[in-house]
């Protein structure tokens, strides 16, 4: 896709898209906060220790039971700064249904805004805890705003509110957001950098954000290669070149190439043709989910019938995924990856 | 104690390698893959895998009580991340008094690296001796 192009469908799309994820905001926010989720652990001597020890906090009143016995606490306390870590999910921890964080998320997974990054966080703690205590959490959706454009992609900030209680007593509060984005390989096109850095949450900067690169070499570390065989190797080879080549084994065309005759003969021996690269979608399917490394969602993918008469596969640009129908003209076109991949790919026929 | 506005809070340098990245994402039980897996990170886009911000907030109320001692009380931490400390950075931290009121002091942290700055924050203690 040329940056033209996406500039001429790109905005009402976004729109759309924006739109669908601002009223399920306005849904998860307006469901209020979580149920309270109470943490794995209570608060415990062997967490604090791991803690302390990977922060390099030497502060006695966490570990020392004497100094904390002799200090304004009275008794041994956990970090304040470990209120979040009470209640993180673990490795395989899911967070609840009623989770904003949670559904949030899956929404802007969904739509491709598949990376997090967090920005801001401001903790308040009414008291120290001490071990023994088990706090729960309980959460709610605060505000989500985007898409900008960041150094990191595109993507929505969402903010939570966070509140740790002990029973009923609330011990500490958080004010929290993150940065779901676009990795820069998920982007379609080269656009530029036409943001730079986020407006806001400066935690955009660095990474290899620069989308000035273009598409091709922005996926070229994901996208899914083919396997080139001694079979098939002159049609990639063709596509470097900008040619789509069919395999003809005499007067019969065979696509995908084959090592061998349609009608058996072990003597034959193929060549090729370039095809003139005009068809019509044979069949075609419509991509919304899961994420594609490489792809923006939703994308088409048509086998298309060459004027030929075989029918090839590949990723139909250009196009708005309601308006392809059966029959629709398309011509190739070539997504170039790197020096060594180029993909097949259509685009409308005008 | 007498805490004046202004004062500035000894430096706190920390050597942000591999090692210290993984064990303090794992410390503070975030399994993110951007924390421990580098071929995932920079899959995503980054250089190398990066400090959490649970960490920063425990880096940031260590540098704070590191000055003001065991007795100050950690009421608040405010944080907004800027560029990423990446393994293999050098992190250090500087701070002043921002406000004191009566037992209350505010302390403007700030905690750079090789890009830049990576966090700055505002701490609020409570200094009662």
């Amino acid at each position: 896709m040329t940056a033209t192009e996406r500039t001429a469908t790109g905005p009402a799309a976004a729109t759309d898209e924006g739109g669908r994820i601002e009223a399920a905001a306005r849904e998860i926010a307006a469901a209020g906060p979580s149920a309270a989720d109470p943490a794995r652990d209570p608060v415990n001597q062997a967490m604090i220790n791991n803690w302390v020890e990977a922060i390099g906090d030497t502060n006695p009143v966490y570990t020392d039971p004497d100094a904390a016995a002799a200090s304004v606490h009275g008794e041994l306390v956990a970090p304040p700064a470990m209120a979040q870590v009470w209640t993180m999910r673990g490795l395989h921890g899911v967070r609840p249904a009623d989770d904003p964080l949670r559904r949030m998320t899956d929404l802007l997974d969904e739509a491709g805004y598949t990376s997090v990054v967090a920005t801001d966080s401001a903790q308040t703690y009414h008291r120290y805890l001490r071990p023994g205590e088990h706090v729960a959490a309980s959460a709610v959706l605060d505000d989500v705003v985007g898409p900008k454009r960041t150094a990191l992609g595109e993507g929505w900030f969402v903010t939570t509110r966070t509140t740790w209680y002990v029973g009923d007593e609330p011990v500490a509060e958080m004010t929290f957001r993150i940065l779901k984005f676009r990795p820069p390989e998920a982007e379609t096109a080269p656009g530029g950098p036409d943001g730079n850095a986020a407006s806001e949450g400066r935690a955009t900067t660095g990474g290899k954000g620069d989308d000035g690169a273009g598409r091709g070499e922005a996926a070229a570390a994901t996208v899914l290669r083919p396997v080139v065989t001694r079979d098939n190797a002159f049609f990639w080879e063709g596509l470097r070149v900008g040619e789509l080549r069919i395999q003809r084994w005499g007067g019969t065309l065979r696509h995908p190439p084959g090592p061998m005759a349609p009608d058996g003969d072990l003597d034959a021996e193929p060549d090729y043709i370039v095809a003139a690269g005009t068809g019509t979608v044979y069949s075609f399917v419509v991509h919304h989910h899961p994420p594609v490394p490489g792809k923006r969602l939703p994308f088409v993918l048509a086998l298309v019938e060459l004027d030929e008469g075989v029918r090839v596969l590949g990723e139909l640009h250009g196009a708005d995924p309601g308006g392809v129908h059966i029959g629709l003209p398309v011509e190739a076109s070539f997504d170039r990856i790197d020096d060594d991949l180029t993909l097949p790919a259509w685009k409308v026929r005008s | 104690m007498t805490i004046p506005v202004g004062a500035e809070l000894p430096p706190l340098t920390v050597e942000a390698t591999p090692t210290f990245v993984v064990a303090t994402a794992l410390a503070t039980r975030d399994f993110q893959d951007v924390h421990h897996d580098r071929d995932a990170a920079v899959a995503r886009g980054s250089q190398d895998v990066f400090l959490n911000i649970l960490t920063d907030t425990g880096l940031v109320q260590r540098f704070v009580t590191d000055w003001a001692g065991p007795d100050a009380l950690v009421r608040s931490i405010s944080l907004r991340l800027g560029v990423p400390c990446y393994a293999g950075d050098t992190l250090t931290f500087t701070g002043r008094v921002a406000e004191v009121d009566g037992d209350e002091v505010t302390v403007s942290v700030s905690g750079t690296d090789g890009l830049g700055e990576h966090v700055s924050a505002t701490v609020r203690i409570e200094v009662t001796a």
